[in-house]
């Protein structure tokens, strides 16, 4: 709860100091907010509290996910002197926008109640909307905005009548009472609340993009500044994907019947497509859409297999697929401004003329790809323990099917890379505090998979 | 304790070298680091034949929540691989010394960072770790290949990263399904997947997943089309690497890990696994016989001698698996030998195609005294390495099926065919103009392939000292089977 005071004083202190022209203080004063709110949090370990009427419960899940998107936003943070250094306007209103998006991402990690997971989700979707199209001048921001906002808002509808519906069925938004009125039900459920169910689903399939409700993804990330779309790639679907654990976890507490076939179906689509059609991205921005997007289906791996370890499962997975994918983004910001765009051609010779961004890369992919002993590896083998040791090895091997898949098309940059050569290779030139950061999210890569213990069975 | 030294001592050796530009000083912080790691192994041998192998263990409980521990010891079995290792990667590592590599720092730190990972294969007590250095191992094999390589690098090496990814997976999901077989608490420790209970069926599941990913690696025929062309393609010090060293991963992890957890179902269903590595041999050698490049030629008979070692492997007894140790050791030591002869002529006539060459051993007499010595090696000559080997797997296969021993048999006469053949073209009649001027070998040279003719000749007369050590080993591996 005090996080959530916090980073909301955050925002708005941010508009304030945009308002007073202290421009140069506001980087400073999010990165320090952003590192107060994680002691927030970290003070909090270990006690379950709720408030509002257990509208939001405080309790390690919600501890946990909300440090991984603070340390994700701060990750972000980080890279945004350098991303947005030659822009002369104001930049205020999108750190705002952007603290205000955090804010609703770490109210769905907490939610007790149906009303605050749409209120967490639409604090988050609407400042998205903005930030999407916040590269005014550009088409393509333009475009992605603009995608987004009718696709969103129109799901989003989804998401409210399906709480009504399930609101209808059960005579509560309270988790707890419909988990007490599932429960009572043993299996039969009426139309309505099945009804209620599946829009609800819908909708937050859509936030996560989740095939066949991905379609938005990769134009959006394509379209959306880059430093954005590193947050989408992360925050946002860690957000998302929480959601939906908490759900499931709460409501159904392993007996979701025929529900979890429809998750089931859901992942090994979002796993296959995902990753099949990562294949034929001509770009590194579009490729590590799908990748996300595959990435989804594996997380959706831990609400299906449920059992209590399943939050932590999604927690290590949530922080290592984080930290891989903004590593992966703070290099794809370098190659577009070096090049203008991000073709894999583009990166031919990195290797020669940028060894440490080359080798950051490569190591964000091989930790994506879930290559030992990167943090992805320990995230996938966590994940593919918690799924068999629930007896569902099927989805394990055609999740493992997907991996080798996705082999493909993670190698493509490191190929380009380091086997190709350019007819005019350019030298990116990187300040040494961007340097510096690029270091520390690969050390924290490896740390994760060395010493997997930091996080694993904390919850 | 000292297995972890031996283990970590490559990684920061490998750390070190990258603060490093001057070739000069690579060269030597790479040769007597690797010399210094050999020196190791030693040591871990002296203090594995005087004391308890206990010495030696390591443990560290790593995810105790998931049953994991970080634990490396020392058996026979695993000690012989890692003297193989330690002795050959300076050898290799010395052959490089006359190549101009291009960015030599990432080049020598990739060859240790092998090093420490197919070290970390043999000496992992505990299943994942196993695991996690299976496929690390796979990282720097692919950049050394994939980055000095030959023309068709990209296509090739990319084929054999995902052939082998895709192998490995699987066997983490059989080392998953088997974690939950395991007496409580569950673990991966390797005592207790041993004692995995398990179905007929759900054994023959984890057969097949743990034998798909050995056969890839070996390779065993059908999965061994990415071989030929990667060994092909990688540059020398890559080739010696995967053939003489990596290839032996598979041949472990059948022995460590395959026979002893699904001992039933290769009871029941090994024959049709023998039958492929049967079929592999004969059809490799007759492969071999048709090829004019040097490598593809000694990649090919690579395959005909791994589908033995398999063969021999999958019989389980005691003569055929004993035999498979030692001839685990004599192959990595022939074939580098093999690949070492081939970069040296390729050096100095500029083409390795048999058909340019000829005569060499007029003008160079040293070359092709050492080229027969380790050419008699491969081929199984009495009192040489490979004889030892071969007799013995020829003998334990005879014991389960005579027929089997017979086409198997088939190697050693195809391979003094090849081989002999080979020799005869390439160092024998007239002279080409490729080889008119061909040096002999220098004194360095001599030095480089001469601890591997000793190792030839001491493992063909008096193969008891290597025989005898990981004897009670794997015995007790075939104790699991009864």
């Amino acid at each position: 709860m005090t996080a959530i005071i916090a980073l909301t004083v955050l925002g708005v202190l941010v508009l304030f100091f945009g308002v007073i022209k202290l421009q140069k203080l506001l980087l400073p004063l999010i990165l320090t907010g952003l590192i107060l709110t994680m002691a927030l949090l970290l003070s909090d370990w270990n006690t379950v509290k709720s408030f509002y009427n257990g509208i939001l419960v405080v309790d390690n899940t919600f501890l946990s996910f909300s440090m991984v998107l603070v340390a994700s936003t701060f990750l972000i943070f980080s890279l945004a002197a350098h991303y947005y250094r030659g822009v002369q306007r104001p930049l205020d209103d999108i750190y705002g926008v952007m603290i205000f998006a955090l804010t609703g991402a770490v109210m769905i990690t907490g939610y007790g109640n149906l009303i605050l997971l749409f209120l967490g989700i639409e604090t988050l979707s609407i400042a998205l909307y903005v930030l999407a199209g916040s590269h005014k001048e550009a088409i393509t921001s333009n475009e992605a905005t603009l995608k987004y906002f009718l696709m969103g808002s129109f799901l989003s509808g989804f998401l409210l009548f399906g709480i009504a519906l399930i609101y209808g069925a059960t005579g509560s938004l309270q988790l707890e009472t419909i988990a007490v009125w599932v429960s009572a039900c043993s299996g039969n459920y009426p139309p309505l609340f099945q009804a209620g169910l599946f829009l609800l689903i819908v909708g937050l399939a859509f936030k996560i993009a989740i095939v066949p409700f991905h379609f938005w993804a990769p134009d959006v990330y394509e379209g959306t500044p880059t430093l954005l779309t590193a947050f989408m790639a992360s925050v946002v679907k860690t957000a998302a994907i929480v959601a939906m654990y908490r759900f499931f976890h709460q409501v159904f507490q392993g007996n979701q019947g025929v529900w979890g076939n429809t998750l089931w179906i859901l992942a090994v689509l979002t796993i296959v497509l995902g990753n099949f059609t990562g294949l034929y991205q001509p770009n590194l921005k579009r490729m590590l859409a799908y990748s996300s997007i595959s990435h989804s289906g594996y997380m959706l791996l831990a609400v299906v297999a449920f059992n209590p370890d399943s939050g932590n499962v999604l927690f290590f997975y949530a922080a290592a697929y984080s930290v891989a994918t903004i590593t992966a983004f703070a290099v794809l910001i370098l190659i577009r401004e070096a090049h203008g765009n991000d073709l894999f051609s583009s990166m031919n010779g990195l290797g020669k003329t940028n060894p440490l961004e080359a080798f950051c890369l490569t190591i964000a992919m091989l930790s994506l790809t879930g290559i030992p002993p990167l943090a992805g590896f320990m995230a996938k083998y966590y994940l593919f323990v918690n799924a068999i040791g629930q007896g569902t090895i099927w989805l394990v091997i055609i999740a493992i099917a997907g991996s080798v898949v996705s082999v493909a098309y993670y190698f493509k940059p490191i190929i380009a890379m380091y086997l190709k050569t350019s007819s005019s290779p350019v030298v990116m030139k990187v300040e040494i505090p961007y340097k510096i950061h690029l270091i520390f999210m690969t050390l924290l890569t490896l740390l994760l998979g060395v010493m997997p213990f930091l996080l694993i069975g904390k919850t | 304790m000292l297995t972890l030294v031996l283990l970590l001592f490559p990684l920061a050796l490998s750390l070190i070298l990258l603060f490093f530009r001057e070739v000069k000083t690579l060269r030597v912080l790479a040769f007597t680091g690797t010399l210094a790691e050999l020196a190791l192994a030693i040591a871990a041998f002296v203090q594995y034949k005087t004391s308890c192998h206990c010495n030696l263990l390591f443990s560290f409980d790593w995810l105790d929540t998931l049953g994991v521990s970080l634990k490396f010891g020392m058996d026979g079995i695993t000690l012989l691989l890692v003297m193989l290792t330690a002795l050959l990667v300076p050898i290799i590592v010395f052959s490089t010394f006359s190549h101009h590599y291009s960015s030599p720092a990432s080049f020598y730190s990739l060859i240790l960072l092998m090093e420490m990972a197919l070290i970390g294969v043999f000496t992992a007590f505990d299943g994942l770790v196993f695991y996690i250095f299976w496929e690390m191992a796979l990282i720097p094999a692919w950049f050394i290949c994939a980055l000095w390589g030959g023309n068709n690098r990209i296509r090739i090496t990319f084929k054999f990263f995902i052939y082998t990814f895709a192998g490995s997976i699987l066997m983490l999901v059989a080392l998953i399904y088997l974690y939950f077989k395991t007496p409580l608490p569950h673990a991966f420790d390797f005592q207790a997947l041993y004692a995995a209970a398990l179905t007929p069926a759900e054994q023959t599941w984890i057969f097949l997943a743990f034998f798909l990913a050995f056969a890839i690696k070996i390779p065993v025929f059908p999965f061994h089309t990415w071989q030929p062309d990667t060994y092909t393609e990688s540059p020398a010090a890559g080739s010696m690497l995967l053939a003489g060293i990596m290839l032996k991963m598979g041949l472990f992890g059948m022995i460590r890990w395959m026979i002893p957890i699904c001992s039933q179902s290769i009871r029941q269903w090994g024959d049709m696994a023998i039958i492929l590595a049967i079929t592999g041999i004969v059809y490799a050698s007759l492969i071999a016989l048709r090829q004019n490049d040097l490598k593809r030629l000694i990649a090919w008979s690579s395959i005909a001698h791994a589908g033995l070692m398999a063969a021999a492997l999958l019989v389980m007894n005691l003569k055929a698996s004993q035999g498979a140790m030692i001839q685990m050791v004599a192959h990595g030591i022939n074939i580098t030998g093999l690949f070492l002869i081939t970069d040296l002529i390729q050096r100095r006539a500029g083409t390795r195609n048999i058909s340019d060459l000829g005569g060499i051993a007029l003008r160079a007499p040293r070359l092709a005294a050492f080229f027969m010595v380790i050419l008699l090696g491969s081929i199984a000559l009495p009192l040489t390495n490979g004889f030892v080997g071969e007799f013995l797997m020829l003998l334990g296969i005879f014991e389960y099926n005579a027929l089997y021993a017979a086409i198997a048999g088939l190697t050693m006469i195809f391979g003094a065919v090849y081989m002999l053949w080979m020799y005869q073209r390439v160092m024998l009649g007239k002279t080409q103009p490729a080889t008119e001027g061909f040096q002999d070998l220098t004194l360095a040279e001599m030095g480089m392939l001469l601890p591997l003719v000793i190792l030839i000749f001491w493992m063909g007369c008096y193969p008891s000292f290597f025989l005898d050590i990981p004897f009670p080993d794997v015995q007790q591996i075939l104790y699991f089977v009864k």
